[in-house]
């Protein structure tokens, strides 16, 4: 089928996988600087699909939610956790991931189970772009796994804001965008949200001295007191 | 139309005039100023709703459904900030909080409350979405306030769980506005739910089953519906004592309004396929696990604030199975369990905040003799939890009789687990509460200075709904019963 598809069709299915590409890239990279830019990257690629889609479906708006999410999450947000990496003293930081292997066999059922779950979603859409409801899904749950499996601070972060990458996607794939107002209330949320991760990360590393969630472990059922 | 807009607005504009305000004790006036301002604004909308019916425009919507849990909170944030601005002045003064601080919490609280007031009210689900994450945003600082290891801990796990929650509920609604787009549901309508609900019959049965089932777990999770609740009783234990009030009482009634919302529209959009009570009995299951988890847990909780969230959960979960059953009667005791719940609820924690200064600790097994030492603090807890518990008159044991009723029309097996479920809490809260209450003080205990003002209002009111309901309240209940099942009780 992918014969029938003109380019610019082609290019928002190869930067959809691209994104799917950079989940994977940011769930299993233990340097944190490098993960970093493995968001931006996932970012810009996000809003270069919905600046394709944009044009390929004539409408708009969407280039301006394209630009909201390149500004955002493409530049904004990748500098302000960096300059909080650097702050913090942990540019060289190296977090040892347990069983690196199963990390990435997980991830890729969940892929596999993104698809199973978007299919009676892509049955009653008739555009082109309905796969890349399963590539949102699965960033989405990749971006989940993330936050699960990992144990360090900044990755988690890194793993939230993905899954918020996840879902932009599958507004734009879907329904061609939310309306403005929500589109813009989202990117507000997201802003404030990464604001209040950088305070966070200090008051955790004054707290524990550390940015392991593991050594957050004082409050579990029936060890309080 | 302006009354609505000075209700939700005030706390919006208290944001602002808070973060900017120094002093400590003006900014408690302040604070107390506008969040009775609030509730008059929101009295004079009620009466106008009452009398004129819905009120559509703006991008708000208030019918029957909201007004009642717009009256609710501003009263509720009223009465937490009389009880607060002396608690956290007192807070101050022991040095845990310094003035920075304090300023974040007045504008926190008035940010809280801005969001709360703007989810409730508005007619967007994409807005309403905003601003359950909003409120998320307000209270993460809220709880880490006294930024000791344990009180950060909380504060990321609540940061973290509700987050993922909420990004759930985003991928629902965006699934929501899809299943509209699929049935030509003119554009302009967007997201706005009193234009979807009349045409929610047409839309995609599968997409609409599926974002159900997201935009539950996701609101659930703010909502505290096991298992998704581990977030819970960290924040409430580590968090200060108003916040705890009025995360119980409020935040928690708003994430189940959201998920009642959109299982309006499930419902119809169900209607005419093989399972059209899907929606409903997904929130029983939810619902009764819920229940049953919470009240179990309630045995082994150390900690009073951590207790007292459980028992949040666990009423959170009754409330959630009754509007799962569905029909009037149910959905009719849902409501004013939503109500009562709530006064109650924040009654308790402001208690319980003046108990923890007497004792000078949270852990239960060092509350002791607070009747002697205190008589006034030791009654409200005393009456506090018996309403809780579900004793005649208090309205709970209305609510919950009505909700038993509703099973046994609907579901007679169902009741037994209900009633064992519910003898299994009260054991739960009564076997810690007797020793607080009763228990021979330690030497030295003092009285502190305690306005149990609040506390008497929110429980009188609480008897007195449930020995009569006002016919205005009942009016409205009955109208959002209508609105949500379908027909009326009255």
């Amino acid at each position: 089928m992918i014969g029938q598809l003109d380019l610019l069709h082609q290019a928002i299915f190869v930067l959809a996988a691209l994104v799917v590409f950079s989940s994977f890239f940011l769930l299993s990279h233990s340097r944190l600087t490098s993960a970093i830019h493995g968001f931006a990257f996932q970012g810009m690629l996000v809003a270069a699909v919905a600046a394709l889609m944009a044009r390929a479906g004539g409408n708009p708006h969407l280039y301006l939610s394209a630009l909201l999410t390149f500004t955002l999450k493409g530049l904004l947000i990748p500098w302000m956790l960096h300059r909080l990496v650097r702050r913090l003293d942990m540019e060289r930081e190296v977090e040892n991931i347990a069983h690196p292997v199963v990390l990435v066999l997980v991830g890729m059922a969940l892929v596999v189970f993104s698809y199973w779950v978007a299919l009676p979603i892509e049955r009653m859409q008739a555009t082109e772009t309905r796969n890349i409801v399963a590539v949102s899904v699965a960033v989405v749950l990749l971006g989940m796994w993330m936050l699960i499996a990992r144990r360090q601070v900044v990755a988690q972060v890194l793993g939230f804001m993905s899954m918020e990458n996840g879902l932009f996607l599958a507004a734009v794939s879907s329904t061609q965008g939310m309306p403005l107002v929500v589109e813009l209330g989202v990117a507000f949320d997201v802003l404030v949200a990464a604001v209040l991760f950088g305070v966070f990360f200090f008051h955790i590393k004054e707290s524990i001295d550390s940015l392991d969630v593991d050594r957050l472990n004082r409050l579990t059922e029936g060890k309080e007191a | 139309m302006t009354a609505l807009l000075l209700t939700v607005f005030t706390p919006a504009l208290g944001i602002l005039l808070l973060a900017l305000l120094p002093g400590l004790r003006l900014s408690g006036w302040v604070n107390l100023a506008l969040s009775a301002f609030s509730l008059g604004a929101s009295l004079v909308m009620a009466v106008q709703v009452l009398e004129a019916g819905p009120i559509t425009a703006h991008g708000f919507h208030v019918d029957a459904f909201n007004v009642y849990l717009l009256a609710l909170t501003t009263f509720v944030a009223f009465t937490t900030a009389i009880f607060s601005r002396p608690y956290m002045e007192a807070v101050c003064h022991q040095g845990r909080l310094d003035k920075g601080r304090m300023r974040l919490y007045h504008a926190s609280y008035q940010g809280f409350m801005f969001t709360m007031l703007l989810a409730l009210s508005t007619d967007n689900l994409g807005v309403l979405w905003v601003a359950v994450e909003g409120a998320t945003l307000t209270t993460v600082l809220l709880v880490s306030l006294y930024r000791t290891p344990s009180a950060v801990e909380a504060a990321w796990k609540y940061f973290i769980l509700c987050g993922v929650g909420i990004a759930l509920a985003l991928f629902g609604t965006v699934l929501v506005y899809f299943a509209a787009q699929q049935a030509q549901v003119p554009a302009e309508a967007g997201l706005t739910w009193s234009a979807l609900h009349p045409l929610s019959g047409r839309f995609n049965a599968v997409a609409m089953g599926l974002a159900f089932v997201f935009l539950l777990v996701g609101y659930g999770t703010k909502a505290g519906l096991v298992p998704m609740h581990f977030w819970l009783p960290d924040a409430h234990s580590e968090g200060p004592t108003p916040v705890s009030a009025v995360l119980s009482g409020l935040l928690l009634n708003v994430a189940l309004y959201a998920v009642v919302r959109f299982k309006m529209l499930a419902d119809n959009a169900l209607l005419n396929t093989g399972h059209p009570h899907a929606a409903g009995y997904l929130m029983m299951g939810f619902g009764l696990v819920s229940f049953t988890v919470a009240g179990l847990s309630l045995h082994r909780q150390r900690d009073i604030k951590r207790m007292f969230s459980y028992s949040s959960i666990e009423h959170m979960g009754l409330m959630t199975f009754a509007f799962g059953v569905g029909g009037p009667l149910a959905t009719f005791a849902a409501l004013l369990h939503m109500l009562v719940h709530s006064l109650t609820k924040s009654a308790i924690f402001i208690t319980v905040g003046h108990a923890s200064h007497i004792a000078n600790t949270q852990v239960i097994d060092h509350i002791r003799g607070l009747i002697r030492t205190q008589p006034a603090v030791g009654w409200g807890l005393l009456l506090g939890v018996a309403a809780i518990a579900g004793f005649p008159p208090f309205g709970i044991f209305t609510s919950e009789f009505l909700i038993l009723t509703a099973t046994m029309q609907s579901w007679p097996w169902l009741t037994t687990l209900l009633l064992v479920g519910l003898v299994v809490a009260f054991a739960g809260l009564f076997r810690h509460l007797q020793p607080m209450v009763y228990g021979s003080a330690p030497e030295g205990q003092k009285a502190v200075g305690a306005n149990m003002i609040p506390v008497a209002v929110h429980l009188g009111l609480v008897l007195w709904l449930g020995i009569a309901i006002p016919a205005a309240l009942a009016h409205w209940l009955d109208e959002a019963t209508r609105l949500i099942a379908g027909s009326g009780l009255l």
